[in-house]
């Protein structure tokens, strides 16, 4: 059981208001479980053809956060690191991104309206190099990484863990939220950054674009879903879940625990750092409200929900959660954060182990039977 | 210092003092251990001997004196330094990792390059996959190889937790109560066990258990309240008056 992944997998489409199964009928839906997540995978890879354009979409967001929500998994999951601050990494690819596109919709020499409202006749020095593609390329995926890593180590290395990592990590999420209103000149302040027309050249209101960068998100998803599978097969995986379950007993055959958990920080922060770069293609804004303390709180119930050990079940969490959030929202827009307060609190008390905890027992219980 | 008399020396724990604010754990204590020896520390309770355990790897800092390993200070050093060093040590509770399987708790202690991106692989690399073996054999865990630690017996976790001590290749094996929650023929076999280690290693065990420690027939150290207290084969220990009075209470 080293890796309790390949039933969720099968289990967590059937999961939801699935029938109590009898013997016969749980070895008849043997096949159907394995077949659910490549209908799943098929019916996502045809949902430009399926869904209106505005429901695509918001697919197109929540799969983005998605991606975060699987790097959620690997720390908190696996390596037993409870952040919650993945809204700062979140950010940080999201306003790379922004920044970029704020700079390629401007006529030379002109600086965006909001620092002109705000008074400043120049750029910023930092937003000079997020007019090179490759540049911001490189910062949506190093810098989110680069912060964790060092904030993480910073911690770890003092032996501080548990939920005063927890809270740190909470506190950091505020400074950042609160550093990004108050310096509205070059921010955007509580509005943000939004209304960007093209990414890399591709104007972003092309049918065509749009559904390409629906793809795009679902191939990072897919592969960010594999990738993580084979990262924990591995003896890193191993590693990491051995410094969960006795940090110093690892210490005491030689191993630093510090490292291994870094590393696995600063891997979930790159995947939240592209998950925040492609919600904000798709959702056309990122501000303060989407990086802050509430956010990331709000990704943790995501994979609460879903099942914070599996991987799949974090995806399925993240789109049911963001799905019921949209329509209940919309027409109740005060009544969302209950409805999510008392899901989180009936999950955490009759399923601490999510949606793919819950169906992984229904499954083993009808084999038993 | 590394004379003929001394060439054997492998631990010399030389005038350590550990300060609780006050209340010393260990107050002033000697002791030596020559390469291939089997010794045995006991003490009533609260003597300070899991705290020499902790002080040998470097869990918890002297507050004087120094612990020399092959002749070097030991006491400074960060602790999978230490283990690297050679020193490996089971604790009281079984420390096993329980979401990993038999062989995995064994074939990560056995893993010789402990740095991280070195885990970047899969599966045990060949070489170390015999050790493995051998490991689960000793410790009589080959069937349950693939089982997940957690789920063991108590007493099946104790001999995994000795076979990770062992897997690592440590010289100086610490076993700190290996028999505890023991019936008496897991006691016996894990006598048998310890014996099995011959004189490749040096180990250096903490038991309550008379019966456990006789079957070790090692040279016994007593503490007490920190100090050295007396030392000698089992018998003499047996029929030393102030250890009686230690352990009955009757403190001077």
């Amino acid at each position: 059981m080293s890796d309790p992944d390949p039933m969720i997998l099968s289990a967590a489409g059937a999961a939801p208001g699935a029938a109590p199964l009898t013997a016969p009928l749980a070895a008849r839906l043997a096949p159907v479980g394995k077949a659910l997540p490549w209908l799943a995978l098929g019916l996502a890879v045809a949902a430009p053809w399926l869904l209106s354009a505005y429901d695509l979409n918001l697919l197109a967001r929540f799969m983005a956060m998605a991606i975060l929500a699987l790097g959620i998994v690997l720390i908190w999951g696996h390596g037993g690191i409870l952040s919650l601050g993945h809204g700062v990494f979140f950010g940080l690819g999201g306003y790379a991104l922004a920044i970029h596109m704020k700079l390629a919709d401007l006529p030379q020499g002109e600086i965006p309206d909001f620092m002109q409202w705000s008074g400043r006749t120049a750029l910023p020095w930092w937003w000079e190099p997020f007019s090179s593609p490759m540049f911001t390329l490189l910062a949506v995926l190093v810098l989110p990484a680069l912060v964790a890593g060092l904030f993480c180590w910073a911690v770890f290395h003092r032996r501080v863990g548990g939920t005063y990592f927890a809270l740190i990590s909470q506190a950091l999420a505020l400074a950042f939220a609160t550093l990004l209103v108050s310096q509205q000149d070059v921010t955007g302040g509580f509005n943000g950054l939004t209304q960007f027309s093209s990414l890399f050249g591709f104007g972003l209101t092309r049918p065509s674009v749009v559904q390409g960068l629906y793809w795009v998100t679902l191939a990072i998803v897919v592969a960010a879903y594999l990738g993580l599978r084979l990262l924990l097969a591995s003896r890193f995986g191993m590693l990491l879940r051995a410094a969960r379950d006795g940090e110093n007993r690892l210490r005491f055959l030689g191993y630093s625990p510090t490292p291994v958990k870094v590393a696995a920080f600063a891997l979930s922060a790159l995947l939240a750092g592209m998950a925040g770069a492609l919600f904000t293609l798709h959702a056309g804004v990122i501000s303060p409200a989407l990086v802050g303390v509430i956010p990331s709180i709000e990704m943790i119930v995501w994979v609460a929900i879903g099942g914070r050990y599996s991987f799949a079940g974090a995806i399925l969490g993240t789109l049911l959660i963001n799905i019921a959030r949209d329509s209940i929202s919309s027409a109740f827009p005060e009544l969302w954060l209950y409805v999510m307060g008392a899901l989180f609190i009936l999950v955490v008390t009759l399923m601490p182990d999510g949606l793919a905890g819950a169906a992984r027992n229904l499954i083993e219980r009808a084999r038993a039977r | 210092m590394k004379d003929e008399s001394t060439r054997d020396l492998l631990l010399a724990v030389d005038g350590v003092t550990v300060d609780y604010g006050g209340f010393k754990a260990l107050d002033g204590f000697s002791m030596t251990l020559q390469r291939g020896e089997t010794r045995v520390v006991i003490g009533p309770n609260g003597a300070g001997k899991s705290t020499l355990c902790d002080t040998i790897i470097g869990r918890v800092r002297p507050t004087e004196g120094a612990i020399l390993f092959r002749g070097e200070d030991i006491s400074a050093l960060p602790e999978q330094l230490i283990v690297a060093r050679g020193i490996c040590r089971k604790f009281q509770a079984p420390g096993i990792l329980p979401s990993l399987t038999v062989a995995d708790n064994i074939g990560l202690a056995a893993r010789r390059d402990r740095r991280w991106w070195r885990s970047l692989g899969f599966g045990i690399p060949a070489g170390e996959q015999a050790i493995v073996n051998d490991i689960l054999e000793q410790v009589g865990l080959t069937a349950r190889r693939a089982t997940q630690a957690g789920l063991l017996a108590h007493g099946e976790k104790q001999w995994l937790e000795i076979g990770m001590v062992i897997a690592t290749g440590a010289e100086l094996i610490l076993l700190d109560e290996p028999t505890a929650g023991m019936g008496p023929a897991e006691t016996r076999r894990t006598a048998e066990l310890i014996h099995s280690l011959g004189d490749s290693r040096t180990v250096l065990v903490i038991d309550h258990d008379m019966s456990f420690v006789e079957q070790l027939g090692a040279t016994v150290t007593v503490m007490h309240q920190g100090r050295f207290l007396a030392q000698g084969d089992v018998q003499a220990i047996r029929n030393n008056a102030e250890v009686a009075s230690v352990y009955l209470g009757h403190t001077a």
